[in-house]
């Protein structure tokens, strides 16, 4: 059987399990639909956060952004990890035993305030659809570049099996969902990742292999890998690959701020948060965020490892060979437009330099050249580069670099598809449930049986679905711009005021509004600003990938000056304070 | 709140900030600002700091929940505001 035919198997086996799990746990209640009844085991939450966290970014991209980057690929890797730390030791214990569905509830609740709680349902809305249009996207990208369908064609796909798992089972369908896509999504991470590491260092282990020496039999034997790309590098006139703070315009308090934007980000993202809700206790929810950042650490440990591998295979076997011994990974991967060739001074050799070597993505005439390279339309630059890399490449081929057989090309397909699924589902969840819940059940029809509420639930998921698979299908040119945003806004809005909930007992309501606001608003003006209008780093020179930083710290700043010039807040919502912080009682959400 | 729970909420104070701070040091001390002087020192092929800033801070954040679970377990008992 071929390739095709293999992803095909991985695929469909996928999906079909996937349905299955969700029929098996579909619900009948709203504890069910927004909170999975609160009965996850912590090691199965730790699972399903895992995949419900790790997204098509983490798993197709972050390798290859970490290959090209070098030593600060670490900023995103310690980001999107250490985020964790906060969540754990910061929020996940005390939501948990306030124990409600949403953390607009918590919001609303804590600071006595409908107003509160529809700016934050509103961000959280924002935040998860920003994000989720993205997972469309990366659901289509992975289907036409595995089963040679349209994109379009894949993202109505995806669209109809989120569909109907997310509507059917609810936080509880998607939860054991998620499981199961995590352990699809990390043996179809790892298998590749171990066989390129046998290859380049005979070393099975990919972390400890990154730091050891190259093989025998491969150019370099002997040496330090990393040693080995620091060479190369500085011979093909790249930044060395270990070397710090080498990109143009970094800052040390830039890089320390975005990387506690993305870690602050991280901890304040709802669909992330939420998860916490689902397990039976508060010492449940502390030790799944262990186990969670476990199972996010076997991939993010694995990544640097698989950018290194990757880096130093893909310049031995590509840079200043003649074009017609390309390896059999390239011809693959060339037809979708990851890599491509423009035969500069025309002697048949592939140069591989810094710099892009042409405008824009490939754009391929249908015509080839003489040594049958497909031509380009694209607009030719004047470095000496010659060679244009997708980062997405570094994970794709990595079977085929690592000489695996076909039926590990379908894996890895089908664990891309179980990464971006299973965050699109936990995304299209928090978005469903902030409608339904935070807005109609809180605000609009506080009478609403508890079938109505399911039922809009369930439509509102659809709905949710409908949108995203529109924006997946129809891109809007900021899509990879918005990321920023999420995080930022995350970082900007809910952190802060999540925190100064739990941690003191006199952020009032008007501090806790003004704050959020300020946060927001100078996050979002930033952003826009320096993204959009040309406006430049105005803020010590920090980009608007830190910002929300700075953003969250007005946002603390104004929520606590405020507070101290307005009414303390009611004795009851002191005591609300008061009885998070002990452990004991957790049991039951109380639904209201 | 009582006597009790206060000492407890204070010691809680206490192993999430000595938690934290070690947190921030792994993360933006070694991996970030302490990165180039410990860049002389190799482990094996790693420059240590390349290697704090890629692999060990992600090694050091799993430690710290799992340390910050078991001390909280033992201080939950302790005030008798277990589950």
């Amino acid at each position: 059987m071929g390739i095709l035919g293999w992803t095909y198997v991985f695929v469909g086996l996928t999906f079909a399990l996937y349905i299955y799990v969700a029929w098996r746990t579909r619900v009948a209640d709203t504890k069910g639909f927004y909170v999975a009844g609160m009965g996850v085991p912590p090691v199965f939450n730790g699972m399903a956060t895992a995949a419900d966290w790790m997204s098509a970014a983490s798993f197709i991209s972050m390798a290859g952004l970490i290959s090209f980057l070098g030593y600060p690929g670490a900023y995103y890797l310690m980001g999107w990890t250490g985020g964790y730390v906060l969540l754990a030791l910061l929020l996940a214990p005390y939501l948990r035993k306030f124990g409600k569905y949403t953390v607009p509830d918590f919001v609303g609740d804590r600071y006595y305030s409908s107003a509160a709680r529809l700016v934050a349902a509103a961000c959280a809305i924002f935040v998860s659809y920003t994000y989720v249009c993205g997972q469309m996207r990366g659901v289509g990208v992975v289907f036409s570049r595995f089963l040679e369908v349209d994109i379009n064609t894949g993202v109505i796909i995806g669209m109809c099996i989120v569909f109907i798992y997310a509507a059917l089972g609810g936080m509880k369908g998607i939860t054991w969902t998620q499981v199961c896509q995590y352990c699809v999504l990390i043996v179809a991470y790892i298998i590749p990742a171990v066989a390129i590491s046998m290859m380049v260092t005979g070393i099975p282990i990919p972390q400890i292999g990154f730091g050891s020496t190259i093989a025998a039999g491969h150019p370099d034997a002997g040496k330090y890998l990393l040693d080995t790309l620091n060479i190369i590098a500085k011979d093909l006139g790249f930044v060395q690959y270990t070397a710090t703070f080498a990109t143009v315009n970094t800052n040390m308090l830039n890089v320390l701020c975005i990387t506690f934007a993305l870690m602050v980000g991280t901890a304040g993202l709802p669909h992330v948060i939420i998860r916490f809700y689902t397990v039976p206790t508060v010492r449940a929810a502390r030790i799944s965020a262990g186990w969670a950042l476990l199972f996010i650490a076997l991939l993010y440990t694995t990544a640097p490892a698989v950018a290194a591998f990757a880096r130093y295979n893909m310049i031995n076997t590509l840079n200043d060979k003649p074009y017609v011994e390309r390896p059999n990974w390239y011809k693959n991967w060339q037809r979708p437009g990851l890599v491509a060739w423009v035969d500069k001074n025309g002697d048949g050799i592939i140069q591989y330099r810094p710099g892009a070597p042409f405008v824009g993505r490939p754009n391929f005439t249908g015509k080839d050249g003489k040594f049958g390279q497909p031509l380009l339309a694209n607009k030719i630059t004047t470095n000496k580069n010659e060679l244009y890399i997708d980062r997405d490449i570094m994970v794709l081929a990595s079977p085929e670099i690592g000489g695996l057989s076909a039926w590990v090309v379908g894996l890895v397909a089908a664990g891309g598809l179980a990464a971006a699924l299973s965050t699109a589902a936990g995304l299209l969840l928090v978005v469903s449930s902030s409608i339904s819940h935070d807005f109609y059940y809180r605000i609009i029809n506080k009478n609403a049986t508890e079938k109505q509420r399911l039922l809009v639930g369930r439509v509102m998921i659809g709905v949710a679905v409908v949108f995203a698979g529109y924006f997946g299908i129809n891109p809007p040119a900021f899509v990879a711009q918005v990321v920023a945003f999420a995080f930022g806004l995350a970082a900007s809005s809910f952190f802060p005021i999540i925190l100064l909930g739990i941690f003191t007992k006199k952020t009032t309501r008007e501090g806790a509004i003004c704050g959020m606001v300020a946060g927001i608003l100078f996050t979002g003006i930033y952003i826009i600003q320096t993204k959009f209008m040309g406006v430049g780093n105005w803020f010590l020179g920090i980009t608007p990938e830190g910002i929300g930083t700075i953003g969250m710290l007005i946002n603390f700043i104004v929520a606590i000056i405020v507070s101290t010039f307005t009414k303390e807040p009611p004795a009851e919502v002191q005591e609300i304070v008061e009885s998070i912080r002990i452990p004991r009682g957790a049991g039951d959400a109380s639904d209201h | 709140m009582s006597k009790d729970l206060k000492e407890y909420w204070r010691k809680n104070i206490r192993i999430m900030t000595w938690l934290l701070a070690i947190w921030a040091f792994v993360s933006y001390g070694l991996g970030i600002i302490l990165v180039n002087p410990l860049n002389a020192i190799h482990i094996g092929g790693f420059p240590l700091g390349f290697w704090f800033a890629q692999q060990g801070s992600i090694y050091v954040f799993v430690v710290l929940i799992f340390v910050y679970c078991a001390l909280m377990r033992k201080l939950d008992r302790e005030y008798d505001v277990d589950e």
